[in-house]
């Protein structure tokens, strides 16, 4: 896959009106993009040092994917991911100091210090995880997509995974229930084209966009890292999936520059480094996008350093946030274990956490 | 008071709460058309429709976790499995999701769904289809596990599972569908989580059980009681959360416990009750507290070997002959 891959762009003139999308908001996609790469950087850097724990898995290369397939969303729509997903959360309306207090760990996470990098929430803008068992989202999402159709309700469900998923069954079993229930739901991969390290053509004998044709569901491919085109697409098939069309399958084209995790070299047995600089040098979705701002006269270098700037200021603030947030008070260790202290028998077992 | 068989108590307890509450919908394989392979759902399909009796795929990983889905998202579904057996496959829906996600999201999200079924074996299904699965979800903290043994605790305690806003493995009995009793007809009628129920009383020995075992306990101490041995047989009804207090009374009352569970007994659920016994109450034994369980094999499909492999009356007998040092 990697090394046949071809992507087709429009020419420079008319970048913007080729794709249907405003300057304002291709501005507004660049600052987001700025944002995630920088925040990601942030938190790889805190990782060196070890102000982040456990496994971390960065989105540094996908942020045109992330930023395209979001941005039209509304806040009462869903959206579910993998473990991969500190951005994506962000990119819902997750507050980024919450987010970067959860990778360190502290009780101003986003989920209280519990979750850690795989495992964000943001139930009031319904981002609902960060998922650790890959694949096992899917059938997650296909449930908010039946409570949306239960309730008679016009949200959008968007459950992205990665490359690696399409090969677990909880993905199958999901796409042909929301086929046959027509359940709202964007079911999205985000095609890195490595599970890990296993390269997705040595593990799948059909390409990405036959993996839901079988259970009659629609499919698409798009560049990611043009994220033109992906807000373009998505801006369609949100709309699309909010009017009925019923479940879509989207093959999200990307690259992702780091290792697997924080943990994983960038390259080397299953990559080689001159593919990933290749990658970086003709894909990365920031500089795709800076070019066709400036052959649009919508942003110059000036214009680009002061968003670049703003973005490195959020990410700064993030860390300082995080850094200052106190880590969790001890008692909150057997909080929330329940919903529900039932009033009669016991529910821990351990011997230390009885009231 | 009706009379009424397992099988009506948990078709009542089903109905009463889907009318209570619309965020209330059954899903699993064969419960709409076919009226449940049990038949538990049995006139469901006709009253609430298919929008909230829903024929699933035979899918249970995918259906289970739709299922968790729905719940996070504001739900009350209620996933029927088969039988247990077949929820292995669901399994990671059920302990990696519905179980951690409250936690994991620190009460961002509830997970209110309850995953019913029969557990246990039958008559003659052999290894696949006969196994008592209550310790793999007892194990997990943030699953609740109800095994109710009569008609009356199988309709109140659904009702409580249902109405919980925690996750709840409800296992019922292949066995026990068509066993008669009375039940409250209160629409109000619920059997609150973690109270046992001592079905017999006795102060010669305790028979701590649960689920559909208590059956076989009544007839250990009905045989017992005809050699002059009085038995207590406490039911605990729910495992987590466990009364431990009913426990604590019945050894402070008899001093000789046997534990009788339908499951292998490696990490079985007496296992986890002895220790806490011994644990809490040492100074109250009179006796080594013996268990009884299946056999530690997967069980056989012929007759005779099956029974061999089950725990019967007369096996619970001889273990409260041995804590009585008879």
């Amino acid at each position: 896959m990697a090394e046949t891959k071809t992507k087709k762009r429009p020419a420079k003139k008319d970048v913007l009106d080729a794709y249907g999308v405003s300057a304002e908001i291709a501005l507004d996609l660049m600052r987001d993009m700025l944002l995630y790469r920088r925040f990601e950087e942030k938190a790889e850097e805190a990782y060196a040092i070890g102000k982040i724990g456990g496994f971390c898995h960065l989105h540094i290369g996908q942020e045109g994917a992330c930023a395209g397939s979001i941005k039209p969303l509304r806040v009462d729509d869903y959206i579910v991911s993998s473990y991969r997903s500190h951005t994506q959360a962000i990119a819902k309306g997750v507050d980024p100091n919450a987010v970067m207090a959860e990778l360190y760990g502290r009780a101003d996470g986003a989920s209280g210090g519990k979750g850690g990098s795989m495992h964000i929430f943001g139930a009031d803008v319904r981002f609902m995880g960060g998922h650790g068992i890959v694949g096992a989202q899917v059938p997650l999402a296909t449930g908010y997509g039946w409570k949306v159709k239960y309730r008679e309700e016009d949200s959008v469900v968007v459950c992205y995974i990665g490359d690696a998923a399409v090969n677990q069954g909880a993905f199958h079993e999901s796409l042909n229930m929301a086929a046959v229930w027509q359940l709202p739901v964007l079911y999205v991969v985000e095609h890195n084209e490595y599970g890990m390290g296993t390269a997705f053509n040595r593990v799948s004998t059909t390409d990405m966009e036959e993996k839901s044709k079988p259970h009659g569901i629609p499919s698409i491919s798009v560049d990611g890292q043009d994220v033109l085109a992906t807000y373009a697409l998505f801006q369609k098939l949100v709309a699309d999936v909010r009017a009925g069309a019923g479940p879509q399958f989207v093959n999200l084209e990307t690259y992702r520059f780091r290792g697997h995790s924080m943990s994983d070299p960038v390259s080397g047995t299953y990559r080689s480094t001159e593919e990933v600089e290749r990658h970086k040098a003709e894909e990365d979705p920031i500089r795709v996008l800076k070019e066709k701002l400036f052959a649009a006269g919508a942003l110059d270098q000036d214009g680009l350093q002061e968003m670049d700037a703003e973005a490195r200021r959020v990410a700064q603030e993030a860390a300082d946030f995080a850094d200052a947030s106190p880590v969790p008070d001890p008692e909150a260790l057997y909080r929330n274990v329940w919903a529900e202290i039932n009033p009669n028998g016991r529910l821990f077992f351990d011997g230390r956490s009885q009231d | 008071m009706a009379v009424m068989t397992y099988r009506e108590a948990l078709n009542a307890a089903l109905r009463e709460e889907m009318v209570r509450d619309p965020d209330v919908f059954l899903m699993g394989e064969e419960v709409a058309e076919y009226d449940g392979a049990y038949k538990v759902s049995k006139g469901l399909l006709d009253e609430f429709g298919p929008q909230r009796i829903v024929d699933s795929p035979i899918s249970e990983l995918g259906f289970a976790g739709l299922g968790v889905g729905a719940a996070m998202a504001g739900l009350r579904p209620i996933i029927e499995f088969m039988t247990f057996n077949f929820a292995f496959l669901a399994l990671d829906q059920v302990i990696n999701n519905a179980a951690k996600i409250h936690y994991m999201s620190d009460g961002q999200f509830d997970c209110p769904i309850v995953f019913r079924g029969p557990t246990g074996a039958a008559l003659q299904l052999s290894a696949q289809h006969s196994q008592a699965c209550e310790t793999y979800y007892t194990h997990a903290p943030g699953c609740k596990v109800v095994t109710p043994g009569t008609p009356a605790d199988a309709k109140g305690l659904l009702k409580a599972a249902i109405r919980d806003n925690d996750p709840v493995a409800f296992m019922e009995g292949e066995l026990l569908y068509n066993i008669k009793g009375e039940v409250p007809d209160d629409e109000d009628f619920i059997i609150p989580l973690g109270v046992a129920d001592l079905k017999r009383e006795g102060s010669d020995v305790s028979i701590i059980t649960h689920g559909k075992m208590i059956h076989v306990a009544l007839q250990a101490a009905a045989k017992l009681e005809k050699d002059g041995i009085e038995a207590d047989v406490l039911d605990l009804r729910t495992i987590r959360p466990l009364d431990m207090d009913a426990i604590l009374a019945t050894v402070a009352k008899t001093n000789r416990v046997v534990y009788l569970e339908e499951g292998w007994p490696y990490a079985g659920t007496g296992a986890q009750i002895v220790s806490m016994i011994q644990d809490e109450a040492f100074d109250h034994l009179d006796a080594p507290i013996k268990r009884v369980t299946q056999a530690d094999i997967p069980m056989p499909y012929a007759k005779n070997l099956e029974n061999l492999a089950k725990p019967t009356a007369d096996s619970v007998v001889t273990a409260c002959n041995q804590v009585l040092y008879r």
